[in-house]
């Protein structure tokens, strides 16, 4: 293996960890408020890295910057990937971290983190054990790579400028909810 | 940290996300793919399974697309992306002020209760971003910012089901 391709991973893997113990969501506590609607760094996080993200890709491709065709896209299966992501809910708000997140929180001396790296390891063991009688179920309702403007039949950037308006939207909401008496 | 010394405040979140957001750009342009954090577990589960029988993990239909002969898991590129973010977690913790040990937990709540609700909520997350093909990383950052479908569906249904469970933990936090 060659030097760079040892350098970048670990790299953008140091910038990722940083970023996220900067936010604070190294702490499960900081994390539920998410869910007991007292603290919505989660939301604010997740919803400013994806805004920035998006709007740094779109505007680079449409400049000729970079060809966004080469990055690769998640392809989509609807029915898994919606019960994967209530089962994946269901996971985070009983252990209070993600998987991302309970790495940081190990690093950083929480050893509840690193009983949730324990479970994840067991949990994705266990059902690449059992992956043959799931295997029909994880292949079904396949529909490739599918981005949000074929399905409302917009534009790329309508879509973008949607999604920056919800998360606008949904930034005024928190910042009001927190406020609250 | 010195005796006494107070942790750092975190960074405001909008700033911290501008800068997830553009470590996540980067990486889509250098790399061409994004951030991932559950697909480094499934490589290095299986790295075991191919460390216990190689046959089986040939044959399995999920360790197979990650392990294979010639495959080293310490190659992959979301192992060593991780163990990056271990590094930097400890590192940006250090520097705050913030490294220490502990179990963070609700007042009432027991050092091996929190650990085995870790555990098991850890597992079911596993399994779910088997099925998903991700997590929080890998399809709601990743996905979502380049407006895949299936990543915004990942998203709307974990946040349903953390929410849906959430007035059961809601005591435990205090």
């Amino acid at each position: 293996m060659t030097g760079s391709s040892l350098f970048v991973p670990l790299t953008v893997g140091l910038a990722f960890g940083v970023a996220l113990e900067r936010a604070g969501l190294g702490s499960a506590r900081k994390l539920i408020g998410q869910f007991t609607l007292t603290d919505f760094t989660v939301f604010k996080v997740m919803f400013s890295a994806i805004v920035t993200a998006m709007l740094g890709s779109f505007w680079l491709g449409r400049l000729g910057l970079i060809d966004l065709s080469a990055v690769y896209v998640p392809e989509t299966y609807v029915l898994p990937q919606a019960i994967g992501g209530l089962v994946f809910g269901i996971g985070f708000v009983v252990s209070g971290l993600c998987p991302g997140t309970s790495c940081v929180a190990a690093a950083s001396g929480r050893i509840d983190g690193l009983a949730v790296v324990g479970g994840i390891f067991v949990g994705i063991l266990g059902t690449g054990l059992a992956f043959p009688s799931i295997q029909s179920f994880y292949d079904s309702t396949s529909r490739g790579t599918w981005l949000l403007p074929d399905v409302f039949h917009l534009s790329y950037g309508a879509a973008v400028l949607v999604i920056v308006l919800i998360a606008l939207g949904g930034f005024r909401l928190v910042e009001y909810l927190e406020c609250r008496p | 940290m010195t005796a006494g010394s107070e942790p750092a405040r975190y960074a405001d979140p909008y700033l911290a996300g501008v800068g997830l957001g553009l470590v996540l750009l980067a990486s889509y342009v250098v790399a061409g793919r994004g951030l991932g954090a559950s697909g480094a577990f499934a490589s290095a589960a299986g790295g075991l399974v191919q460390a216990v029988s190689p046959a089986y993990a040939a044959a399995n239909g999920y360790f197979s697309r990650y392990v294979g002969p010639g495959v080293s898991v310490w190659q992959d590129w979301l192992v060593l992306e991780i163990i990056g973010a271990c590094f930097g977690g400890w590192l940006s913790a250090r520097l705050a002020g913030r490294v220490r040990w502990e179990a963070e937990r609700g007042a009432d709540v027991t050092i091996p209760a929190r650990l085995m609700f870790a555990v098991l909520g850890g597992a079911a997350m596993g399994i779910g971003a088997v099925l998903a093909r991700g997590c929080t990383s890998g399809q709601a950052l990743t996905g979502g910012a380049l407006l895949s479908v299936g990543s915004w569906i990942f998203m709307l249904t974990a946040f349903a089901g953390a929410y849906a469970l959430s007035p059961l933990i809601r005591g435990a936090w205090r």
